[in-house]
C-alpha cells in the first residue's frame, strides 16, 4: 500500500478536516489530523506533535553529575531509561567507561526491570483492552478497569508484573521513582541480600506469569478477525541494538540495521558513531523531528524501532523461554519479516519474558550485592549512551565544558525514530479502514490502535485533574467548524462545544 | 506493617506546578513525624496514578489523594471519591476514581474511604517553579491536609499499623 502521497495533499482547499486531539492513552500533546473531500475520500493523514518541549534547554547549563538525576523528570512513564542512557553517556565525560562488572550487572537489573513494568503496563493496560473487546467496542469497556471487571485474572497479573519490575527498579536505585543508583562512572549503591532474596522468593510466579502473558498475546493476536490480519502492515526497515554475537540486547551493544525484507544492511556498527549511520530531518507541519538513514536520505531511509523491530532483529534471544516463544513468532509467520504493527504486541510480551529470565540470572549473580562500583579516569569533553528503551532505541549525547557544566545535550527517543513509521501506520488504517466512511468513534478508534502499538511516550509526566481527553472536529473548507465531539472524562460525547485550543494548529 | 493512613501524592517536581502534589506530600511527610506516633501514616509520591497504586492500598483505613489540578476556583478542593467504571479512554495515568475500582476488581471488596486534594495549578511547563501564588494556594493545602490527618486519627485509625 503506498501511503506516501497522504502526508500532503495535492491541494488542501475545499477538503473537510478532521482532528483526532490529543491522543488519549498517549502522553504529551499529539493529534493526528485527517482531510477529506466530499466523498469522505482521505486526502491527507498526518501524525501531528503540537508542542515543543525543549528538553535539551532543560539539561544545558547544569553540572553533568546531576544530569542522570534530572532526566528522570523528562519522562514519566520511563524515567529509568533516561537515568541509564544519561549514566552511560556521562561514564565517558568523567572517564569511567566501562563501568565494574558490578555496576554493570546491577545497571542491567535496574534496566530489564524497567523493560518488565513498562512492558507490562503496556501490554495490560493500553493494548489489551483493544485486542480483548475489540477496535470498535464500546468506550467504556476499552479501559484497564473494563480489563480487570471482565478478566480479573489477566488484570492481577498485569497489576503484579508490573509491580514486580517497579520493585526491582526500587531495589537498586533505592526508590520506587527518583532514585540515584547509577553515577557517571558506576553505581552509588549494591543491592541489599535481603531484598534480593524476597524477589527471588516470587520468581517462580512472576515467570509463569509473564509466559502467560506471551501465550496470551499469541493467542489474541491470532484470533484477531480476518479483517485486521494486515492492520496497519507498513515494511520498514529495523534497527537496535544487538550484542556483539547477534544475540538481543537491551543495554549496551552494537547497532544492527536489517531491510524491511530481511536482510542485514548494517551490522557491528560501534554506536558511538551513530551520527555516521543517521541524521534528522524537519518538516513545516510538527515539531517532532523525523530520524533516516543517510546513506538512502530522508524519503526512504526511515525505520522502524522497538520491540518488533528487535525481535526480528536479533538471531537469537540468550534465555531459553524467550527464545522458545521467538522462534514460535517466527515460525508462526512462515520465517519471513513480519510488519502488522499489532504483532508488536505478540513481540513485546516475548521481550517481557526475557525481561523476566534476565532478572532471574541477575538475582543470582553475587556481583550484585557488592565489588568496586565506580571507574575513574581521564576526564573526556563529550559522551554518547544508548540503551534499548522498552518502546526502541534510546540516545543521549552530551558535551561538557571545563566548568563541569553541560554545554550541548541531544536526545533521541524511540518514539522520533518511530516518526515516520508512525505516520505509515495512521495512512495505512485511513486508506483501509475510514476511506470513503462515515466517520465513527470506532472508525477513529482504529487509527489510536495504530498508534498505540508503538505506545509514543510524546511527552510525559505533566499531568492535572480534568485534561480534555478526546475531540473531534470537522470543519468546512473556509475553516467554519461543521460538527465538533467531545468524548469527555467521564466517555459522554458531548456536541456543540467549543473546539480545543490545539486544534487551531495544522 | 502498614500503616492506617496513606497520603498519596503525584506530580513531576520539574513541571511548574506539577510539582505542587509531591511538595504538599514532603511537608506532611516532615509534618506527621513531628505530631504524630510513628507508624500512623504512609506518604508517597509518584509521576503519575498507576494501576500498581491499587495495592498501596491495601490494609488502609483511610487514604488522601493529592494532585495539582487546573480550572480552580480556590486554592484547593476536598472532595470524597468513590470506585467508578469511568468511560474515559485514559492516558498513562489512572483517574483516583478508576484505581479505586481496580482495587475493587482485583482484590474483590470495597477500597477504603478515600479522599482527593486537588491543589489550584496554572503553568506546567519543564523547568519551571511554582510561583508565589502557587506556594500560597499550597500552604492553604497543606493547612487542610493537617486537618484530614488529625480528623483521620480522631476517627480511629489505628497508630499500631494494620496488616497487610
Amino acid at each position: 500500500m503506498d501511503t506516501r502521497p497522504l502526508e500532503t495533499a495535492a491541494d488542501p482547499k475545499g477538503l473537510r478536516r478532521i482532528a483526532i486531539d490529543p491522543l488519549s492513552r498517549v502522553e504529551g500533546h499529539g493529534k493526528v489530523t485527517l482531510l477529506l473531500d466530499d466523498d469522505n475520500r482521505v486526502r491527507q493523514a498526518r501524525l501531528h506533535i503540537v508542542e515543543f518541549r525543549g528538553f535539551e534547554k532543560f539539561i544545558e547549563g547544569r553540572p553533568y553529575w546531576e544530569v542522570p538525576v534530572m532526566v528522570q523528570r523528562l519522562c514519566g512513564i520511563y524515567p529509568v531509561s533516561h537515568h541509564l542512557a544519561a549514566s552511560k553517556a556521562l561514564d565517558r565525560v568523567a572517564g569511567g567507561w566501562p563501568v565494574p562488572p558490578a555496576a554493570d550487572r546491577i545497571r542491567r537489573l535496574m534496566h530489564y526491570g524497567q523493560i518488565v513494568q513498562s512492558h507490562a503496563l503496556h501490554f495490560f493496560h493500553l493494548a489489551s483492552p483493544d485486542l480483548l473487546f475489540g477496535f470498535d467496542a464500546e468506550v467504556d469497556r476499552r479501559n484497564i478497569v473494563g480489563v480487570a471487571g471482565a478478566f480479573p485474572d489477566a488484570a492481577r497479573q498485569g497489576v503484579m508484573l508490573r509491580k514486580f519490575g517497579q520493585e526491582v527498579i526500587r531495589i537498586t536505585s533505592g526508590k520506587r521513582i527518583h532514585g540515584t543508583g547509577a553515577i557517571p562512572g558506576g553505581m552509588n549503591r549494591a543491592v541489599d541480600p535481603a531484598e534480593r532474596d524476597a524477589l527471588r522468593a516470587e520468581l517462580p510466579q512472576v515467570l509463569a506469569w509473564a509466559q502467560d502473558a506471551v501465550t496470551l498475546a499469541r493467542r489474541l493476536h491470532e484470533n484477531l478477525p480476518a479483517r485486521y490480519a494486515d492492520f496497519a502492515d507498513t515494511p520498514a526497515a529495523m534497527m537496535s541494538l544487538v550484542g556483539r554475537d547477534g544475540a538481543m540486547e537491551l543495554y549496551d551493544g552494537v547497532l544492527r540495521l536489517r531491510e524491511s525484507d530481511g536482510r542485514i544492511a548494517v551490522d557491528g556498527f560501534d554506536d558511538q558513531c551513530y551520527r555516521e549511520l543517521i541524521d534528522e530531518a524537519v518538516k513545516p507541519w510538527t515539531y517532532m523531528k523525523f530520524p533516516y538513514r543517510r546513506d538512502l536520505g530522508v524519503d526512504d531511509g526511515w525505520y522502524r524501532v522497538g520491540p518488533l523491530a528487535r525481535v526480528q532483529n536479533c538471531d537469537f534471544i540468550p534465555t531459553p523461554r524467550a527464545e522458545a516463544a521467538r522462534q514460535a513468532f517466527v515460525a508462526a509467520h512462515g520465517g519471513q519479516p513480519v510488519h502488522t504493527v499489532l504483532a508488536t504486541h505478540w513481540a513485546r510480551m516475548i521481550e517481557l519474558l526475557h525481561g523476566v529470565e534476565t532478572v532471574a540470572a541477575l538475582l543470582d549473580d553475587a556481583l550484585i550485592t557488592g565489588g568496586p562500583l565506580q571507574a575513574e579516569g581521564p576526564r573526556q569533553r563529550s559522551g554518547i549512551g544508548m540503551i534499548e528503551a522498552p518502546r526502541g532505541t534510546l540516545i543521549h549525547e552530551y558535551e561538557v565544558g571545563d566548568d563541569d557544566l553541560v554545554t550541548r545535550c541531544n536526545l533521541i527517543v524511540s518514539t522520533t525514530h518511530n516518526n515516520q513509521a508512525m505516520n505509515e501506520a495512521v495512512r495505512a488504517v485511513a486508506l483501509r479502514y475510514l476511506d470513503g466512511e462515515t466517520i465513527t468513534e470506532g472508525l477513529l478508534n482504529h487509527i489510536e490502535v495504530a498508534v498505540r502499538a508503538y505506545d509514543p511516550c510524546l511527552s510525559c509526566a505533566t499531568h492535572a485533574l480534568g485534561q480534555m481527553p478526546l475531540a473531534v472536529s470537522v470543519r468546512a473548507a473556509d475553516g467554519r467548524v461543521l460538527d465538533h465531539v467531545l468524548r469527555s472524562s467521564t466517555g459522554e460525547l458531548l456536541r456543540d462545544g467549543p473546539a480545543h485550543d490545539a486544534e487551531a494548529a495544522q | 506493617m502498614t500503616a492506617p493512613l496513606l497520603v498519596l501524592g503525584w506530580g513531576n517536581p520539574s513541571r511548574g506546578d506539577d510539582a505542587l502534589g509531591p511538595m504538599l506530600v514532603d511537608a506532611l511527610a516532615a509534618y506527621a513525624g513531628r505530631a504524630l506516633p510513628a507508624g500512623t501514616v504512609d506518604c508517597l509520591s509518584d509521576y503519575q496514578l498507576q494501576i500498581e497504586h491499587a495495592l498501596d492500598l491495601v490494609g488502609r483505613e483511610r487514604v488522601l489523594f493529592v494532585d495539582a489540578a487546573r480550572g480552580l476556583d480556590a486554592a484547593c478542593q476536598m472532595r470524597r471519591v468513590e470506585p467508578q467504571r469511568e468511560r474515559r479512554i485514559t492516558s498513562h495515568a489512572l483517574s483516583p476514581e478508576a484505581l479505586l475500582q481496580v482495587f475493587a476488581d482485583l482484590q474483590q471488596r470495597e477500597p477504603p474511604r478515600c479522599d482527593v486534594l486537588a491543589i489550584r495549578g496554572r503553568r506546567w511547563e519543564l523547568g519551571e517553579q511554582p510561583d508565589a501564588q502557587a506556594v500560597a494556594d499550597l500552604e492553604q493545602a497543606l493547612a487542610r491536609a493537617r486537618e484530614w490527618l488529625h480528623d483521620a486519627v480522631a476517627r480511629g485509625a489505628h497508630t499500631e499499623g494494620v496488616n497487610a
